[in-house]
């Protein structure tokens, strides 16, 4: 914390991350501001107290430093828009990227779906072995770009909710149906247990879906052998409230409070043993708030984590 | 033989969808872009029509738009396969007359197929 205060002061190293030359630089430039305006006051009062008889001298004095200090916001505020704008290009470049990338991956998905399902003949026992390999990696690479596309509209706004009244409990009952088969295959028993008469929440269902899919996702993933993951619906106050425990390997404490952000993925013993983007979570959050719910977690290594989030209900 | 009008430029969607359509009993006709497929779906009158939307010289939705217009051709059914999947897309789709939108992303082959039955009432 001590050492992340004392960075922000560090001016030339902050442009430096963002790429920015010294004079365009709003650290740079707020510093410079913040000076003028504590020595300007200081002359202004030493000149207006010395030649107070000359009203004129100080009215001039006045009018060159505000002159000066608008010039100065005019350069921060055009430098702000430089970030905006870079910021906006890139998530735009993700879009452009993520939809560019979408069609030949869809061909590549399709044509080994083709050898994979026995339509095409000729296909041997240790060619389908490949065949799969090469299906497994286009799911990967189609969920990635897909994710990516998610965080693109998150970033720019363009992620509209449709929303409507829903039944978390349906819909959590529909997810577990849906990953069962990767829960069995994986040796880990869902529970689920939602409080009787819970009202309907009022949510984009499909935005909903993903957070709920991440979070289940991710709790059998992170079961090592054989576990367990418990998911509990309840109403407290005005807010609906999901619940999801595992019995899984854990969040290594120091790696907690980045949990949420992109692309992050912590160095616990699965690390390397499971596929993922680091942005499951990251989207879970978003979508979560911008439903006007919140989301957190507790974990500990080596027992497991417990995932929730609310919503208005 | 039922006929399916699929409207692509992709031509190595072509053939592996042409292979699939031809193993289910169905002849495919080909249309690399707007204008070829607007033309076929007049004269070939298919009995289904599978519409990408970025498409050369004219648009999907302009396709779409002029096929609900023709006598000809407007009660055939189209199913919109494509990966744009914008903001109001679905729904311009729908509200020109599609019968079905599918993010080619988002479904297997298999299922494309089982909606192309849906689609034909098969």
């Amino acid at each position: 914390m001590n050492r992340r205060f004392i960075e922000q002061f560090n001016i030339p190293a902050q442009c430096k991350k963002y790429g920015l030359p010294l004079w365009q630089c709003p650290h740079f430039l707020f510093l410079v501001m913040g000076i003028i305006i504590i020595v300007s006051t200081l002359v202004a009062y030493a000149i207006g107290s010395r030649y107070v008889e000359d009203p004129q001298v100080v009215a001039l004095i006045v009018l060159l430093v505000t002159a000066i200090l608008f010039t100065i916001a005019v350069i921060i505020t055009r430098s702000f828009e430089r970030l905006a704008e870079a910021n906006r290009m890139k998530s735009e470049f993700i879009s452009i990227v993520s939809h560019q990338l979408r069609s030949p991956l869809s061909n590549l998905r399709w044509a080994i779906e083709l050898l994979t399902s026995g339509r095409a003949n000729g296909v041997s026992e240790k060619q389908l072995e490949y065949f799969k390999i090469l299906k497994e990696n286009s799911t990967r690479m189609r969920e990635l770009v897909s994710d990516l596309l998610i965080v693109s509209r998150i970033e720019t706004a363009k992620l509209p909710l449709k929303k409507k009244e829903i039944s978390l409990e349906d819909l959590v009952r529909k997810i577990i149906e849906e990953l069962e088969p990767f829960a069995k295959a994986s040796n880990v028993k869902v529970e689920f247990g939602a409080k009787e008469n819970l009202p309907k929440v009022f949510a984009d269902p499909s935005q909903i879906r993903l957070v709920i899919e991440n979070l289940l996702d991710n709790a059998i993933r992170y079961i090592k052998e054989k576990g367990r993951v418990e998911i509990k619906l309840e109403k407290i106050d005005k807010y609906c409230r999901f619940e999801i425990k595992d019995t899984g390997v854990g969040i290594p404490k120091e790696d907690q409070k980045y949990i949420f952000q992109k692309f992050f993925r912590s160095e616990n013993v699965m690390r390397y043993q499971t596929q993922g983007s680091g942005l499951g979570l990251y989207i879970a959050k978003s979508i979560v708030e911008k439903s006007r719910g919140k989301i957190g977690f507790k974990s500990q290594e080596g027992i497991g984590s417990t995932f929730w989030f609310t919503l208005p209900c | 033989m039922k006929k399916i009008l699929f409207v692509e430029d992709e031509s190595t969607l072509q053939k592996t969808f042409g292979e699939i359509l031809k193993q289910e009993g169905y002849e495919m006709i080909p249309a690399l872009d707007g204008e070829i497929g607007l033309r076929l779906a007049k004269t070939k009158k298919p009995d289904l029509i599978l519409l990408d939307l970025i498409l050369p010289k004219v648009h999907g939705f302009e396709v779409l738009k002029k096929l609900k217009e023709d006598n000809e051709t407007k009660d055939i059914p189209v199913i919109v396969l494509t990966n744009l999947e914008g903001i109001g897309d679905v729904d311009k789709a729908i509200e020109l007359g599609a019968t079905t939108y599918l993010v080619k992303a988002n479904y297997s082959l298999e299922e494309v197929i089982e909606k192309i039955k849906k689609a034909l009432g098969e």
